[in-house]
C-alpha cells in the first residue's frame, strides 16, 4: 500500500507540472498589455504611462527574459506561494486567495455531506426496490437534478424560503467564529442547493451500479450462506459497489472544493468561485491565475486520494503494485 | 449449462431476429420514439421547444426589446403571459427570443466537438504509436480542468460571443468524442471482417467509413444528444454569470441574471426563462438518456432483491 | 422418511409481455446420505430446480405449484427468514462460476468464517479456527496462510475449494453442485470431483449433483435423474440409467459420450424455445423413433415393470421406450 501511495504519488508530479504550463500560458495569450494591466489601466493606451515606470514594471514582470525563464522564475514564485500582487485589491494574490479559502469550504463540505447523505442510502434504497415507486422517485429526483439547473433552483429557493416564508437570509456570509447561528442561517440554502445538484449526480452512478453488483454471482453466493438480505446489501454488496461511488464523489468533491461559480454568485457567497468571478470582471490577471491554479490542482490532488481509497477497496489494485 | 436462470431458459431466440432486419434505419428510429416513453416525451418537448425558438417569435404580437414605461413590472395577464420586465418588455417575446439563441449555440457547440473529437479520435487511433499516446495525453490533461471553470476561462481569453461560446463550450468535452471513436476504432480493427477488408484491398479510409463510423454512430448520438444538454446549461451559466452572451443579445442565462435583482417585485422574471430552459435541458436529457439505456443492456436490466 | 422429496414442481417465469415454464411438474426423491445426479442440457430447467429448492429464484420466476419437503417441512411454504436458517445451514450450495461466486472484497476465510459467525454464532477466533479446519478438510494447500488471501489471488480450482468450505461450514445434511466443475479445466475437474465424492462419504451428506455431462454424473452418483425442456423424462439408478435407458433421449446422452472403440453419436436438432413448447412428448421433434402418436400426446412418468433391485424406481416418461435390453 505504501508503495502504491509513493508511485501514485509520483505519477502526479507531470500532470501538475502540465497545469503550471497551461495556466502560465494562459497570462501570455491574454490579449492586452500585462503591464498597462497591472498598473491598473483598463485602456491598452501605452502613451498614458510614463515611460520610467513602464520599463521599471516592464523588468518587474521580467517580461524582458525569453518566456520559458519567465515561466521558471513564475513557477519558483508560484511555489513559495507568491503570485505577485492583486490589480484590485493592491495586497499579495495569496493573501486575498486564503481570505477567501474557508467560505468555500465551508460551502463544499456542507453540500458533500448533504449530497452523500442523500444519494447513498437512496441509491440503494432505489436499487434494491428496482421498479418499485422508489425507484421511480429516484430517476425522477435524477432527472431533475440534471434538468434544473443550479442557480435557478437557487432561485425558486430563494423565492419561497427567504422571500415569502422569511426563515432565511437570501444572501450573504457570516462567519462561524463571529456568530455561529448566522453562519449556519447563511449555509443552508447555497448548501442544500448545491448539494442536491451533487446528490442526484451521485445518485445516477450508484443506482445503476448496485443494481448491477446486484446481479453478480456472488451475491447469491452470499444468499445461499444464509445471509439475510439486508446483511447482503450492506455488507457485500456495498462494498463493492462503494468502488464506483468513491470515483464518482471524488470527482464531484474537487467541484465542490473549487465552489460552484454560479451557487455562490447567486447567493452573494465569498468563495473563492465568487473570487474568480470578481476578478475576471476587474481583470485582475494574478488573481485569476492563482484561483485557477487552485482548482485545477485540487483536481489532481483529490484524484489522488480517490485512488488510494480506490486501491483500499479493490484489492486487486492494492496487489497488482505491491 | 448456465447458472443464471434467464439465460438459461430463454434458450434460443430465434423468433425475435427477422422481424427488424426487414425495417429500415428510419423505421427503427421512429419505432424507438414511438415505443419508449421517456423518448417520446422527450421528443415531443424538444419539438415544441424548437417551435418555439424558431416559429414563436413570429406569433407574438410584441417585439423582445420594446420597451413600455407604463407597463413596468405587470404580472402575468392575458395581453402579456409571462409579464413584462423592469421596462415594461414583453417576457414571453424575450423567452422565445433567448430560445433561439440557446438552440444556437447548443448545436454548435456539440457539434463543434463532434466535428473536432471525432475525426482526431479515428485518425490518431488508426495511425497508433506516437501520435496517438501524445494526444491522448493531451486530452488527460484537458479532463484534468472542470469543465464549467474550462469554459469560463476560454470565454474570458475569447470575449464573448456565439462563436467563442461555441469553441469554450465544445473545448471540454472534445475528448470524451476522441474517446468514443478510439475505444470503437481499437475494438473494430480487430475484428476478422476488417481484417477481411484489408486482404481485399479496401483503402483505410474506406474501412473508417464504411465499417469502423456504422458501428460508433449510436454511442456517438448518445453523446451529442447529452452535449446539447450540457451546452444549454454552461452557456445559461455563463450568461447568467454576465461572462456569456451579454445585453442587448437576448438569452435564458442573461435573462435570470436580470431577474435575480427583482425576485421579490417580480418573481414570473426569474420562474419563466428558467423553466424553459429547464424543460429544454429536460428534453435533451430524456433523449438521450432512452438512447443509452436501449443501447447497453446492463442499465436495462430489471429486479432487485427481494 | 426421504431427506428431500420434491413433488410436482412447477415454475413460471414473467418475462413482462410473455412468460414460460421453466420446471415443468418435476418430481423426485433423495434419501439421507445419497446421491442424486441432475442431467440436462442448458434450459432443461435442472438450475431452476436447484434454486427452487434454496429459494433463490430470480425475481421474475415464480414457483406456480408443488412441494418440495425437506426435513419435514414444505420449503415453498416456508417465509424468507425461515429460509435464512436453513441456507447455509442445513443445505449447502456450490455454483457453477468459482471465478465469480466469491466476492472480490472480502478474503476468503472471512467468506467462510461469516457463515459460522452467524449460524452458530461463533466469535472471531472461534469462527477463524473452524475456517481453517475446513479448509484443510477440502484440501487448500497452507489453509492457515490461505485464511487472508482474496479470491483474485486463487485459481478456479482453489476458489471452488473455498465455496465448498463455505457451504459445508456448519455440517449440512444435504449439498446441492450447480455443475461445480464446468468452469474449470480437466485436471481440476477430477480432483474437485474426487473431493465431493470423500466428502459426501465422511460427512454421510446428501449430494443433489446438477450435470450436463452425465458421464460426470455416473461416477459420483447412484441415482440419476434426466430433464428435458423442463420436464422430467426419466429417473433411475445411474446403472440401469446408464446400461438400459428406456428413454431415446437418455440413449442419446450416452451416445454422446466419447468411448473408446465407438462411434461418437450425438442428438440431432436443438432444444425448443420454451417460449412456444411442441406438443405431445417434448422430445419428439428430435426423436429418431418417434411415431404419431408421440405429436399428439404427453406420455407420462410410469415406473418400470421389471422388478430386480436395480430397476427399483426406475422410471420413464415415453409412449415406445426403448428395450430394456438393448445394451
Amino acid at each position: 500500500m505504501i508503495r502504491y501511495t509513493l508511485l501514485r504519488a509520483l505519477q502526479m508530479i507531470p500532470t501538475v507540472l502540465l497545469v503550471t504550463v497551461a495556466v502560465f500560458v494562459l497570462i501570455i495569450i491574454i490579449p492586452g498589455d500585462p503591464v498597462l494591466s497591472m498598473l491598473g489601466y483598463y485602456a491598452d493606451d501605452v502613451t498614458a504611462v510614463p515611460h520610467e515606470i513602464y520599463d521599471r514594471m516592464f523588468r518587474e514582470l521580467r517580461l524582458d527574459r525569453p518566456i520559458p525563464i519567465q515561466y521558471l522564475y513564475w513557477l519558483g514564485d508560484a511555489l513559495q506561494g507568491d503570485f505577485g500582487k492583486s490589480v484590485v485589491f493592491r495586497v499579495p494574490v495569496i493573501d486575498v486567495v486564503v481570505s477567501r479559502v474557508p467560505a468555500t469550504l465551508y460551502l463544499g463540505t456542507a453540500s458533500l455531506l448533504i449530497a452523500i447523505a442523500v444519494a447513498v442510502p437512496f441509491g440503494v434504497w432505489a436499487a434494491v426496490k428496482n421498479d418499485t415507486w422508489v425507484d421511480h422517485l429516484a430517476s425522477g429526483f435524477v432527472l431533475f437534478g440534471v434538468a434544473v439547473p443550479g442557480f435557478w433552483f437557487g432561485m425558486i429557493v430563494i423565492l419561497v424560503f427567504a422571500i415569502y416564508l422569511g426563515w432565511l437570509p437570501s444572501i450573504g456570509y457570516v462567519a462561524p467564529q463571529e456568530d455561529f447561528l448566522r453562519f449556519l442561517k447563511h449555509l443552508i440554502m447555497p448548501a442544500t442547493v448545491l448539494g442536491l445538484d451533487v446528490a442526484a449526480n451521485i445518485l445516477r452512478f450508484q443506482r445503476t451500479d448496485f443494481l448491477d453488483q446486484l446481479h453478480q454471482d456472488y451475491v447469491r453466493t452470499a444468499r445461499a450462506k444464509g445471509l439475510p438480505g439486508q446483511l447482503v446489501i450492506w455488507k457485500h454488496v456495498l462494498k463493492n459497489s462503494l468502488i464506483a461511488t468513491v470515483t464518482v464523489v471524488g470527482l464531484n468533491t474537487a467541484r465542490l472544493l473549487g465552489g460552484s461559480t454560479v451557487i455562490e454568485t447567486l447567493f452573494s457567497y465569498p468563495g473563492l468561485s465568487r473570487l474568480l468571478i470578481e476578478a475576471i470582471y476587474a481583470r485582475d490577471f494574478p488573481v485569476i491565475q492563482a484561483v485557477v491554479l487552485w482548482m485545477v490542482v485540487l483536481v489532481v490532488v483529490v484524484n489522488f486520494f480517490v485512488d488510494l481509497i480506490y486501491a483500499y477497496l479493490n484489492p486487486r489494485i492494492r496487489y497488482a503494485t505491491a | 449449462m448456465n447458472t443464471n436462470p434467464m439465460d438459461a431458459v430463454s434458450g434460443a431466440e430465434p423468433t425475435a431476429a427477422p422481424t427488424w432486419r426487414q425495417e429500415t434505419l428510419t423505421q427503427r428510429v421512429t419505432g424507438f420514439f414511438l415505443r419508449d416513453r421517456r423518448a417520446m416525451v422527450g421528443m415531443i418537448l424538444l419539438v415544441v421547444m424548437l417551435f418555439a425558438a424558431f416559429v414563436g417569435p413570429r406569433l407574438v404580437p410584441y417585439e423582445p426589446d420594446q420597451p413600455n414605461v407604463r407597463n413596468r413590472f405587470a404580472a402575468p395577464s392575458w395581453s402579456h403571459w409571462m409579464g413584462t420586465d423592469r421596462s415594461g418588455r414583453d417576457l414571453l417575446s424575450r423567452v422565445l427570443a433567448g430560445a433561439s439563441i440557446s438552440f444556437r449555440v447548443a448545436i454548435g457547440a456539440a457539434l463543434l466537438a463532434l466535428l473536432i473529437g471525432a475525426p482526431l479520435g479515428a485518425v490518431t487511433s488508426y495511425i497508433g504509436g506516437l501520435v496517438d499516446d501524445v494526444t491522448q495525453r493531451c486530452m488527460d490533461a484537458i479532463i484534468a480542468f472542470p469543465a464549467r471553470l474550462l469554459a469560463i476561462v476560454l470565454v474570458v481569453l475569447m470575449g464573448p460571443s456565439v462563436v467563442s461560446l461555441w469553441f469554450a463550450i465544445a473545448f471540454s468535452s472534445i475528448p470524451r468524442y476522441a474517446r468514443i471513436i478510439r475505444g470503437s476504432v481499437l475494438d473494430q480493427k480487430e475484428r476478422e471482417y476488417v481484417e477481411a477488408a484489408h486482404a481485399i484491398g479496401e483503402g483505410r479510409l474506406a474501412i473508417l467509413f464504411l465499417y469502423i463510423l456504422p458501428n460508433v454512430l449510436p454511442p456517438l448520438a448518445v453523446q451529442v444528444t447529452l452535449d446539447f444538454a450540457s451546452a444549454v446549461t454552461v452557456e445559461a451559466s455563463l450568461s447568467f454569470l454576465g461572462l456569456g452572451l451579454v445585453p442587448p443579445t437576448i438569452s435564458w442565462g442573461g435573462l435570470l441574471n436580470d431577474a435575480q435583482q427583482w425576485l421579490e417585485e417580480a418573481p414570473w422574471l426569474a420562474i419563466f426563462p428558467g423553466a424553459a430552459l429547464a424543460l429544454t435541458v429536460l428534453s435533451f436529457v430524456l433523449i438521450g438518456d432512452a438512447i443509452r439505456d436501449h443501447l447497453d443492456p446492463r442499465t436495462r436490466r430489471r429486479g432487485g432483491m427481494r | 422418511m426421504a431427506l428431500l422429496e420434491v413433488h410436482n414442481l412447477t415454475v413460471d417465469f414473467n418475462l413482462g409481455v410473455e412468460s414460460l415454464r421453466a420446471v415443468d411438474d418435476v418430481s423426485f426423491t433423495l434419501e439421507p446420505g445419497e446421491a442424486l445426479g441432475i442431467v440436462g442440457e442448458s434450459g432443461s430447467g435442472k438450475t431452476v430446480t436447484a434454486l427452487s429448492i434454496m429459494r433463490l429464484l430470480d425475481p421474475a420466476a415464480r414457483i406456480t405449484s408443488g412441494q418440495i419437503w425437506f426435513d419435514g417441512q414444505d420449503l415453498v411454504t416456508r417465509d424468507e427468514s425461515a429460509m435464512e436458517s436453513i441456507r447455509g445451514r442445513r443445505i449447502g450450495m456450490v455454483f457453477q462460476e468459482p471465478m465469480t461466486s466469491l466476492n472480490p472484497g472480502y478474503t476468503v476465510g472471512e467468506q467462510v468464517a461469516e457463515v459460522y459467525r452467524h449460524h452458530l454464532h461463533f466469535s472471531h477466533a472461534e469462527a477463524r479456527r473452524s475456517t481453517i479446519e475446513m479448509f484443510e478438510r477440502v484440501k487448500l494447500p497452507g489453509a492457515r496462510e490461505m485464511f487472508n488471501k482474496y479470491p483474485h489471488e486463487f485459481s478456479g480450482g482453489m476458489r471452488q475449494r473455498v465455496t465448498i468450505a463455505a457451504a459445508l461450514a456448519c455440517g449440512p445434511s444435504l449439498l446441492i453442485a450447480d455443475e461445480p466443475t464446468t468452469a474449470v479445466d480437466v485436471t481440476i475437474q477430477a480432483q474437485i470431483l474426487s473431493l465431493l465424492g470423500q466428502l459426501q462419504q465422511d460427512l454421510s451428506l446428501a449430494l443433489l449433483f446438477i450435470s450436463h455431462d452425465l458421464a460426470v454424473v455416473s461416477e459420483l452418483c447412484t441415482r440419476a435423474a434426466v430433464l428435458y425442456g423442463a420436464q422430467l423424462l426419466e429417473v433411475g439408478s445411474t446403472d440401469t440409467i446408464f446400461t438400459a435407458p428406456r428413454h431415446p433421449y437418455t440413449a442419446g446422452l450416452i451416445g454422446s459420450i466419447p468411448q473408446r472403440g465407438q462411434p461418437l453419436e450425438g442428438i440431432g436438432g436443438t432444444i425448443f424455445d420454451l417460449r412456444s413448447p411442441p406438443p405431445g412428448c417434448r422430445f419428439h421433434p428430435r426423436c429418431a423413433y418417434a411415431q404419431p402418436r408421440c405429436g399428439r400426446d404427453v406420455p407420462s412418468l410410469s415406473r418400470s415393470s421389471a422388478s430386480s433391485p436395480a430397476e427399483k424406481g426406475h422410471a420413464y416418461a415415453c409412449h415406445y421406450p426403448l428395450s430394456a435390453m438393448r445394451k
